[in-house]
């Protein structure tokens, strides 16, 4: 299809004897937001590699369009002191933008006075509102966010996730997204993939604000960016990694 | 001009010590510092190799610090070990290759004190030209690797997801490096050279906020260095390389005191 940016074709990462993830098959079409969520080592991240060409599979194809331009918002960087980089450096890193760009997509994220503020002087939610704002500005055709509002404060992670999706209304990009919250998602996601060493099931997510429970539990102002995703497993996890298609 | 031995000294050092800055740079941003002593050790394999097939010193020095480079990159892919163990490994071992090999061909003498301290006082003008084309194309080549090679340096998966080639970048880079040192070995020794990469570059951290102002002060750091040094050694009849890089030591503790509250040094330069 046209409007195909990448596709993961029942794909597996193999490492020290054992496998990371597997039989994973994801598409993330133009404008489109696809979460994967899962628990912590359920092969997340290396699935966002995998669809960022970063890490070839052992097992199964990734296709990445060549001609699409992509942005990546890793989980971690951490940058040794013998590099000063200012925020202003680190926005062009991949890319050299003009100075009117940067500070229009740095107050995008509301970080626009530390222009010239050293990286390491930001505080992780901060520096979070940083690899986001280099993101955006690259204005790219596939958006890959690793947990991009961890270390965010609530309301700063509502405003992330509104500025997530005007990106995607703004530049019809495509965005994967990963989020450790097994339940709550943006609620302008296409697709919810559920991980936890494969596919464990997939859908699309149920307006939160329509779920009484949720209304109960987070009162009226739950905020309409996030939507609630109702997972339908088939099997059962078992400590030893094995898994139980019994019940 | 050029017949003056003090001048050609003075010009071989300079357009070394210009070179060595930005290098050096990434040498102390990567964490491998002790990369220039790694391959300063298989210095000696190239010069003894030269020596036995009767081939041209810089070439040989070349190509063994290039291997030697490239083992490293190979290295660091297909083992756990940290860069400080794999240089660590590399450096000794090829020094004992080098050595055993100067035993078995007993026919070759080696000025063992040339090799580490050079005599930049000897420089011909052959000598200055290899530093000044082999060190312009050296810095071209390292401006048009600097955003994927800077890029990977900061975050490999970031540059690798976002399309810079970062690998080759470093290959390029550590080939630059092997060829420094080529250049450099018969002028200033493997000791001065070294100490160039790194001291230089050191001082320049402290005064610096950002990437492009820390190469370029490093770079300032080596000229004055370099310059300094070579006239407190006529001056006070000491060896030539120790005592510039005595003086680029001295720029080091200097620069600890509080500089960046001057304006040329702070934060908002446009660098």
């Amino acid at each position: 299809m046209e409007n195909l940016l990448i596709e993961l074709n029942n794909c597996g990462i193999y490492r020290n004897e054992k496998w990371l993830v597997r039989g994973v098959s994801i598409k993330v079409f133009k404008g489109q937001i696809v979460t994967l969520i899962g628990p912590n080592g359920s092969g997340k991240s290396t699935t966002a590699k995998m669809a960022l060409g970063i890490l070839k599979p052992d097992e199964g194809n990734n296709l990445i369009q060549d001609d699409i331009k992509v942005s990546y918002v890793p989980q971690k960087i951490s940058i040794d002191w013998s590099l000063p980089l200012r925020v202003i450096d680190f926005m062009n890193l991949i890319e050299k933008y003009n100075l009117n760009n940067i500070t229009e997509t740095l107050s995008l994220t509301g970080i626009k006075h530390l222009l010239y503020e050293d990286v390491r002087n930001l505080s992780g939610g901060e520096f979070q509102r940083l690899l986001m704002a280099r993101a955006i500005a690259k204005k790219p055709d596939f958006l890959v966010l690793d947990e991009p509002v961890q270390g965010v404060d609530y309301p700063g992670e509502i405003a992330l996730y509104k500025t997530i999706q005007e990106i995607v209304k703004n530049l019809n990009c495509g965005i994967l997204l990963i989020s450790h919250n097994l339940h709550v998602v943006m609620s302008q996601t296409d697709h919810v993939v559920c991980l936890n060493g494969h596919v464990c099931c997939s859908g699309a997510p149920k307006s939160i604000v329509k779920e009484a429970e949720y209304i109960k539990l987070f009162g009226k102002n739950m905020d309409p960016t996030l939507a609630f995703y109702e997972h339908e497993h088939d099997h059962n996890h078992l400590p030893d990694g094995s898994i139980d298609h019994s019940h | 001009m050029f017949e003056d031995f003090l001048f050609r000294a003075f010009v071989a050092g300079i357009g070394l010590a210009i070179i060595t800055g930005p290098l050096g740079c990434f040498i102390v941003w990567r964490r491998l510092s002790y990369f220039g002593d790694t391959l300063s050790h298989s210095a000696l394999l190239g010069v003894v190799i030269a020596y036995a097939l009767s081939f041209n010193i810089i070439l040989s020095v070349f190509i063994i610090s290039g291997l030697i480079s490239l083992s490293l990159l190979y290295l660091q892919k297909k083992t756990n070990l940290p860069n400080d163990a794999l240089l660590g490994l590399l450096a000794h071992s090829v020094l004992a290759i080098g050595l055993v090999l100067l035993g078995l061909l007993s026919f070759i003498r080696i000025d063992l004190m040339g090799l580490l301290f050079g005599d930049i006082l000897a420089v011909n003008f052959n000598d200055i030209l290899l530093v000044w084309i082999g060190g312009t194309a050296v810095l071209i080549l390292l401006v048009i690797i600097w955003r994927p090679l800077f890029a990977g340096t900061v975050n490999l998966e970031l540059a690798k997801a976002e399309g810079m080639k970062s690998e080759l970048a470093n290959a390029i880079f550590t080939l630059l490096i092997a060829a420094v040192i080529a250049i450099s070995i018969k002028i200033v020794g493997i000791l001065l050279i070294t100490g160039l990469l790194i001291i230089p570059a050191s001082a320049s951290r402290n005064l610096s906020s950002n990437p492009i102002q820390m190469a370029i002060i490093a770079s300032i750091v080596g000229v004055i260095s370099m310059v300094l040094g070579l006239y407190s050694s006529l001056t006070w009849n000491t060896s030539t390389g120790p005592t510039i890089l005595s003086v680029a030591l001295g720029i080091f503790i200097i620069t600890l005191l509080p500089w960046k509250k001057l304006p040329i040094l702070k934060k908002k330069t446009r660098l």
